[in-house]
C-alpha cells in the first residue's frame, strides 16, 4: 500500500502511469480490432493473431534495415502481412470457415505454431528490436517521460482505426463485410460473393495486425515465440468490448492498458494478468446479470 | 479453385521443409561413435540461449573430433551429438530424457538451456541411471535434494548479482557511506532461474544491512516494464537489478533509456545473450552484466588453448563473440572428454565416478565437482559496458577496467 500513498504523494505518477497504460493500451486495439472484425464476419477466433503481429515486427525490421524509413515500415507490414493472410485464407482458412469453432480454432491454432516454426527458421530465434530515435517528452521536472515512439504508435492506431470506420461505412467492400457478418446467406443470395469477402476480411486483419507488429518492433522486443501475449490480450479486449464495435474495441484497449499499469503500479506486475483475468470474470459476470434482467422485464 | 491448390501446395511444401530440417538433425551412429544426448530448446522461450547451448555443445565437438577424438582405453572414438527439442517446456525435457536413454539407447546426457528444463531431467537421469554434465542450470535447488548423476560445470544462480551488492557496497564504504544506507530495487522475472538470481541479492543485501525498496516479480509473459521504472523514478534506489533471461535484458536496456532512468548502478543478467550493445546501442553503457564467463579471463586448455583463443574461433566459426552460454556448453563437453579418458571404459557408472572426480583446468575455467555435483572451483564475474565493450570489472584479478560508478548520466 506504499505505492498508493506514493500516488498521492506525488500525484504526477498517476499521470505517468495513465498515459503509459493509454499508449500501451492503444497498440493492443490494433490486433484486437482485426480480431472482433474475423471473429464477427467469420465466426473464426484467430488463434494466429499474435504470430501475424510478430510476423509485421520482422517485415518492419527487415525493411527498416534495409534503408526504409521507420515509419514506412508500418504500411510496408501491413501490404506484406495483406499477401500472408490471403494466402493463408486460401490455403486453410476457406475450408474451416462456417464449421464449427472447434475446428476453426484448431486450424489457427496449427497455423500460430507453423508460422512461430517459420519465422524461427527464417529470422532465427534471437531477440531483435530497432530504436527509430525519436527519444523522449520529459514533463514535470522528468518526472513523467512520454517516448515519442509510443506517442506515434498511438496516433498511426487512430489514423488505421479512422480509416477503417470510413471504409466499413463507406466502401462497397466495406458494406459487402458487413452484409456478410449480418447474415453471410443473404449476403449470397444478394449477390455478394462471400468467399471473396471472407479472403479479404481476413486478409485485412493480417494487414492490421502487420501495422501493429511494426509498432511493436519499435516500442518493445520482438520474437519467433513471443506471439501468444498479444492473441490473448486481443481475446481479452474483444470480449470486453463486445463484436462490431469499433469504439468500444478501443476503449475497451486503452482502459484495460491504464487499469493494468495502476494495479502493476500499486499491488506488483506478477499480479497484473491476474487482475486482467479477474476483470473478465466480473465483467462477464455483470453483463450476464444484466442480460437476465432485461430477460425478466420483456416477460 | 487453382490458387486454392496453389495455397494448399505451398502450405505442405513449407511442412515437408519443416521436416526434413528436423530429420537432418538426427546424427548417424557408429561403431566407433560415442553420441551424447542432448534436448536443448530451438523453439520456444529459450530458443536463442538454446541455440548458444548447441553452438557450444557443437563447437566443442568439432575441436575434439578434430584433435582426433576421444581415447577410450586403447581405442579412440568420435563425439556426436543427438538433439531433440525440448521446446522449451520442462516436461518435454523430461520424456525426451527418457527417450534418449530408452529407446535411442544413449548413455551420456548433456544437460539442455535453462533451469526448469534442468530440474526436470535432474530426477530422470538418476532413475535411468545415467551420468549428465550440464551448463545451463544454474538454480540452487539442483544441488539440494542429493542427486547423484547431475553435474554442473557453472557457477550457480544465486552468485549472479550478489557480487553486485558486494560492488556497491565497497563504493558506498568508498564514499563514506553506510552500506546500510543503500536502496535497492529488484526486477525480477516470475521464473525459478530469475528468483534465484532474487535469493542470492537477497542474502548479499541481508549482509550489509541494505534496503530494498522495490521487488517487482515480472510475469513470463511481460512486454513491459514501465510501471517497475515509475517506481525507480519515484523512489530513487541506488541500485537497479533485472532479472528475466533476453527478454528482461533488452526491455530493460531499452526503456531504461527511453524513459531516461537516473538510476547510479544497473546490473543485469544475460546482456550478452541478448546482444544489448548490438541493439540499443549507446543507452547500453555502464550497465553491469553478469556473467559466468569473459574472453579476457585468464584461464587455459589443452584444446581451444586460452579463453581468448576459444573467442576467436568461435567468432570465426559463428561470426559474433561467444556468449557465456556457448563457452559453458562447450566446457561440459570437454568435462565428458576428461571423463570418458580417465575412465577407459565407456560404463556409465564408471563414467560418472570419473566425472565425481573431476579436476581440470579448461578455458571456462577449473571444474572441479562437489559432492552435490556442481562446480566450486570457478567465480562468476561482472561486466560493464565501457565504450561499446564489455570489461571485466570484478572479481579485482582479473579486471580489466574500473568500474565506472556512478552511471553518467
Amino acid at each position: 500500500m506504499d505505492n498508493l500513498l506514493l500516488l498521492f504523494q506525488a500525484p504526477p505518477l498517476a499521470l505517468q502511469l495513465l498515459i503509459d497504460g493509454v499508449l500501451i493500451g492503444a497498440v493492443f486495439a490494433l490486433a484486437a480490432y482485426g480480431m472482433a472484425l474475423v471473429w464477427g464476419v467469420m465466426n473464426i477466433i484467430n488463434v494466429c493473431q499474435g504470430e501475424f503481429v510478430i510476423l509485421g515486427g520482422y517485415v518492419a525490421l527487415h525493411a527498416v534495415r534495409a534503408g526504409v524509413p521507420a515509419l514506412l515500415g508500418v504500411p510496408a507490414a501491413a501490404i506484406v502481412l495483406f499477401a500472408v493472410g490471403w494466402i493463408a485464407y486460401r490455403a486453410v482458412i476457406f475450408r474451416v470457415v462456417e464449421r464449427d469453432l472447434f475446428i476453426s480454432l484448431l486450424a489457427t491454432y496449427g497455423l500460430s505454431i507453423l508460422l512461430g516454426q517459420l519465422m524461427s527458421l527464417g529470422f532465427g530465434a534471437n531477440l531483435e528490436s530497432f530504436d527509430p530515435g525519436f527519444g523522449s517528452w520529459f514533463l514535470f521536472d522528468g518526472v513523467v517521460t512520454i517516448a515519442k515512439v509510443k506517442v506515434v504508435a498511438a496516433l498511426v492506431t487512430l489514423v488505421i482505426a479512422a480509416l477503417l470506420v470510413a471504409f466499413m461505412r463507406r466502401s462497397r467492400l466495406g458494406q459487402a463485410i458487413r452484409a456478410t457478418a449480418q447474415n453471410a446467406r443473404a449476403a449470397r443470395i444478394l449477390g455478394v460473393d462471400t468467399d471473396r469477402i471472407y479472403a479479404m476480411t481476413y486478409a485485412l486483419n493480417a494487414a492490421i495486425c502487420g501495422a501493429a507488429g511494426a509498432l511493436v518492433m519499435m516500442i518493445w522486443v520482438i520474437q519467433p515465440f513471443g506471439g501468444l501475449i498479444y492473441t490473448v490480450r486481443s481475446f481479452m479486449i474483444v470480449v470486453l468490448a463486445g463484436l462490431g464495435n469499433l469504439p468500444g474495441v478501443i476503449v475497451a484497449a486503452l482502459g484495460l492498458g491504464a487499469a493494468e499499469q495502476f494495479v502493476a503500479f500499486i499491488l506488483n506486475p506478477q499480479l497484473q494478468i491476474a487482475f486482467v483475468f479477474s476483470a473478465l470474470v466480473v465483467i462477464l459476470a455483470f453483463r450476464s446479470w444484466r442480460l437476465r434482467r432485461h430477460r425478466r422485464y420483456l416477460a | 479453385m487453382t490458387t486454392r491448390r496453389l495455397g494448399s501446395a505451398a502450405l505442405a511444401t513449407a511442412i515437408l521443409g519443416l521436416g526434413l530440417y528436423g530429420g537432418a538433425l538426427a546424427p548417424a551412429r557408429a561403431d566407433d561413435t560415442i553420441t551424447l544426448g542432448a534436448p536443448v530448446s530451438q523453439t520456444g522461450i529459450y530458443a536463442t540461449s538454446g541455440m548458444h547451448t548447441a553452438n557450444g555443445y557443437d563447437f566443442a565437438i568439432d575441436k575434439v573430433n578434430a584433435m582426433g577424438g576421444v581415447k577410450v582405453g586403447d581405442k579412440t572414438y568420435k563425439l556426436a551429438i543427438k538433439y531433440y527439442d525440448d521446446e522449451s517446456v520442462a516436461t518435454r525435457s523430461a520424456e525426451l530424457t527418457e527417450r534418449l536413454v530408452n529407446q535411442d539407447g544413449l548413455k551420456f546426457i548433456l544437460g539442455p538451456y535453462g533451469s526448469p528444463t534442468t530440474i526436470a531431467m535432474a530426477p530422470i537421469v538418476e532413475k535411468l541411471q545415467v551420468p549428465m554434465i550440464e551448463a545451463n542450470g544454474a538454480s540452487r535447488s539442483l544441488f539440494t535434494k542429493g542427486y547423484k548423476y547431475t553435474f554442473a560445470v557453472l557457477s550457480t544462480s544465486d552468485q549472479y548479482l550478489s557480487s553486485a551488492i558486494d560492488l556497491i557496497a565497497e563504493k558506498a564504504k568508498e564514499a563514506g557511506k553506510d552500506p546500510k544506507d543503500i536502496r535497492l530495487a529488484l526486477a525480477m522475472g516470475d521464473d525459478s532461474f530469475s528468483q534465484d538470481v532474487r535469493a542470492g541479492i537477497v542474502e548479499a543485501a541481508k549482509k550489509y544491512g541494505m534496503q530494498t525498496v522495490i521487488d517487482d516479480k515480472l510475469p513470463d509473459a511481460f512486454t513491459d516494464m514501465s510501471v517497475t521504472l515509475t517506481k525507480v523514478k519515484a523512489l530513487k534506489p541506488d541500485v537497479l537489478l533485472v532479472s528475466g533471461h533476453e527478454k528482461g535484458a533488452l526491455t530493460a536496456a531499452k526503456q531504461i533509456a527511453d524513459q531516461k532512468i537516473g538510476v547510479p548502478m544497473v546490473a543485469m543478467t544475460h546482456c550478452d545473450s541478448a546482444d544489448i550493445i548490438g541493439q540499443v546501442g549507446a543507452a547500453a553503457e555502464y550497465t553491469l552484466c553478469a556473467s559466468q564467463w569473459a574472453s579476457s579471463l585468464t584461464y587455459k586448455d589443452k584444446w581451444f588453448g586460452s579463453a581468448a583463443d576459444y573467442a576467436k574461433a568461435f567468432q570465426a566459426k559463428y561470426g559474433h563473440e561467444p556468449p557465456y552460454q556457448a563457452a559453458e556448453s562447450s566446457a561440459a563437453v570437454l568435462a565428458y572428454v576428461d571423463a570418458f579418458e580417465r575412465a577407459g571404459t565407456l560404463d556409465p557408472q564408471k563414467v560418472r565416478d570419473a566425472i565425481a572426480a573431476t579436476d581440470i583446468d579448461t578455458f571456462y575455467g577449473h571444474i572441479r565437482f562437489d559432492p552435490t555435483g556442481k562446480n566450486i572451483a570457478k567465480p562468476t564475474v561482472m561486466l560493464q559496458v565501457i565504450k561499446g565493450q564489455y570489461q571485466v570489472v570484478a572479481p579485482s584479478q582479473w579486471a580489466t577496467e574500473k568500474v565506472v560508478y556512478p552511471r553518467p548520466q
